[in-house]
């Protein structure tokens, strides 16, 4: 018998039992969607985040104090030094600007009756330019503000609104930070959230000032980070390899392992790259859960179907079905039950991360969820091995009937 | 006398029902010749059953010899069984077994398509229910005919292959007497017209009476009763 005529058969036999097919397919339907869905979705999620690190800027290294990858003592602190040598255009010609930077992560912040928790930013003027970061109005902190330790703040709009429900014409207002009055010379464009947090809510004032006077460090000229722009996003490698040199001759630790951290934008990607893709993964496995409970339905639902159809089956074979015949015929039933399943699994976990996608757009956190060819691959042959394996027992018991007892059956 | 399309020798069959052996056929021989028309009784418990599911090849005999139409089947494997069943045994039972969900000429194609014959096969399955009368009705479903049109699908379906034998188990045990004995009278024309050879399983003397030739069973062997008493139950 051929495979085509099994097939038509096959159809023939699950339309003659449409509700029982029906809820079969379903559990295969739903497993196959929700694999879809959240594949799609993770695979959208991981898309919107690395752009958003690709938004920070291409050419950017960060560089920390302390290293994850070795059991280090003494850890010498970053400093303005180490900066300043990172700065120096003969020692590391591909670096174009360096920023070090001090912050705190929790200042009360004051105007008015108003007053607010945010982050402060101790900044010297390259900030701006390796952040990218511009004023919507006023002025960025310049060599001047830095020199005299000015008292001067650049607010972030989120801050502008909680302290003063506006975010225009603020520039001459006086706010308070930790009690000490500060002159606001500006506000910074809004830059939208990003997955470390709002870029918004935050404070910026000069470096010198910050460390005199607000965030107090062990050793005066310490800094939390150190960012570094590389002259073009080519030259970030050997960027990474002049700063190391240098923190390394000043660091005193040419032999041994760094006592500092270099990241790149690529590493950070990367980072996220990996810790998304566990994340797909594993919600991909959870769904794949409810696929492997469609394919015991299928099981159940042939078992089933091969005790009531026992006669049908012993006759078969006196009309001459070999083994194989019969295996095939189920077989062939129970992959299209689990194919059908996928087919349409597939549309509907398509409109699922559909949906999802517009809610997000709705609600301000746009992503778009990628439905991609191996999703669809994966679905479509998993669901139709589904069928097959959870056929195979089944069918397997059909076809060794023995053709006696199954014409005797009732 | 026509050569014999039938060769059992001396057939035993064991079943083991758990820990007890029962003995169905304790070394039956017999013979059918090629055009005859045979029934075979015996009270239940007879091993006639067990006879037909061998004659029939649906089962091996334990040990023993059976040639079909000049071929040895008694040690073949269940695959070639399934073949020589679709080529030389046409099976008609008491309850039809017809495939519901298909008309009468899919029905009568089923084995012809496994025998793997591809063109043809519709013609052929449309001339067996032809010859069963059945021209009117070659696309209704069982559930669309009585009793009787379906014995007659299953007849036509049993033709279709030409076999060597026609195996018929109770073929009239299911259909009120008239009816019966229109299929009784159809199967004995189709053996007048195209020497189909046929082997009836039956309770009912008065079908075993319409055949040229009774095989008595009782206890597993050929009840061998004097010929003076089988020509009186012939004439009954």
């Amino acid at each position: 018998m051929s495979l085509f005529q099994a097939f038509i058969e096959a159809l023939e036999s699950l339309n003659s039992n449409k509700l029982r097919s029906g809820l079969t397919i379903l559990g295969i339907v739903i497993g196959v969607a929700a694999v879809i869905a959240m594949l799609a979705i993770g695979r959208g999620a991981q898309d919107s985040i690395t752009g958003a690190i690709s938004g920070i800027g291409t050419n950017l290294l960060f560089v920390f104090s302390g290293n994850e990858q070795a059991n280090l003592r003494n850890i010498r602190p970053l400093t303005i030094q180490d900066a300043e040598a990172i700065g120096d255009p003969f020692l590391a010609p591909h670096v174009a600007a360096v920023a070090p930077f001090i912050q705190s992560g929790n200042v009360i912040v004051a105007a008015g009756g108003e007053q607010t928790r945010t982050s402060l930013g101790g900044v010297t003027p390259t900030y701006f330019q390796v952040r990218n970061f511009r004023v919507a109005e006023g002025e960025e902190i310049n060599q001047e503000h830095l020199l005299g330790r000015a008292s001067v703040a650049l607010l972030g709009v989120e801050v502008a609104e909680k302290l003063f429900g506006r975010r225009e014409g603020l520039v001459g207002e006086t706010i308070r930070i930790e009690g000490q009055p500060f002159r606001v010379i500006g506000v910074m464009e809004e830059k939208g959230g990003s997955s470390f947090g709002s870029q918004d809510d935050v404070v910026l004032i000069p470096m010198t000032t910050a460390r005199t006077r607000i965030i107090r460090r062990s050793t005066i000229n310490r800094v939390d980070l150190i960012l570094v722009q590389a002259v073009s996003a080519r030259d970030v490698p050997q960027a990474a390899e002049e700063v190391a040199a240098i923190l390394r001759e000043r660091h005193r630790t040419e032999v041994g392992a760094d006592d500092f951290t270099i990241l790149s934008q690529q590493d950070f990607l990367q980072t996220v790259d990996t810790i998304l893709g566990v994340f797909t993964t594993f919600l991909g496995g959870i769904a794949a859960i409810s696929l492997l409970v469609g394919g015991i339905g299928i099981m159940n639902i042939m078992l089933v179907s091969v005790s009531e159809r026992t006669r049908e089956i012993g006759l078969r074979k006196a009309l001459g079905a070999r083994k194989r015949d019969i295996l095939i015929q189920f077989l062939t039933e129970s992959s299209l039950l689990s194919l059908i399943g996928g087919l349409i699994g597939i549309l509907l976990g398509w409109l699922i991360a559909y949906i999802v996608g517009q809610v997000a757009a709705a609600t301000g956190n746009a992503f778009t969820p990628a439905v991609g060819l191996d999703a669809i691959l994966l679905a479509t042959i998993t669901s139709t091995v589904i069928g097959l394996f959870f056929g195979i027992y089944p069918a397997n018991r059909a076809a060794n009937l023995e053709p006696v007892e199954a014409l005797r059956y009732e | 006398m026509a050569e014999p399309v039938v060769i059992a020798e001396n057939l035993t069959k064991v079943y083991k029902m758990g820990e007890v052996e029962v003995h169905a056929l304790r070394g039956l021989s017999l013979q059918i010749f090629k055009g005859e028309v045979v029934s075979i009784m015996g009270p239940s418990g007879s091993g006639k059953s067990t006879l037909m599911n061998i004659l029939g090849c649906l089962d091996h005999p334990t040990s023993g010899r059976y040639i079909l139409d000049g071929e040895e089947v008694s040690h073949l494997r269940d695959d070639q069984l399934a073949e020589i069943r679709n080529r030389k045994v046409g099976f008609i039972f008491q309850s039809f077994n017809l495939l519901g969900r298909q008309t009468a000429l899919a029905n009568v194609e089923l084995p012809l398509r496994y025998a793997g014959i591809t063109s043809g096969r519709k013609e052929r399955a449309r001339q067996s229910l032809i010859a069963v009368g059945l021209e009117n009705r070659l696309y209704h479903k069982p559930t669309e005919l009585s009793g009787g049109q379906q014995q007659r699908v299953a007849i036509a379906r049993a033709l279709v292959n030409n076999p060597a034998i026609i195996m018929a188990d109770e073929p009239t045990g299911n259909l009120d007497s008239k009816v019966g004995q229109e299929i009784m009278d159809l199967l004995l024309s189709l053996n007048r017209e195209r020497g189909t050879t046929l082997i009836i399983v039956t309770h009912d003397p008065k079908i075993a009476a319409q055949t040229q030739r009774v095989i008595r069973i009782r206890d597993g062997v050929v009840d061998e009763t004097p010929v003076a008493d089988r020509a009186s139950m012939e004439a009954a």
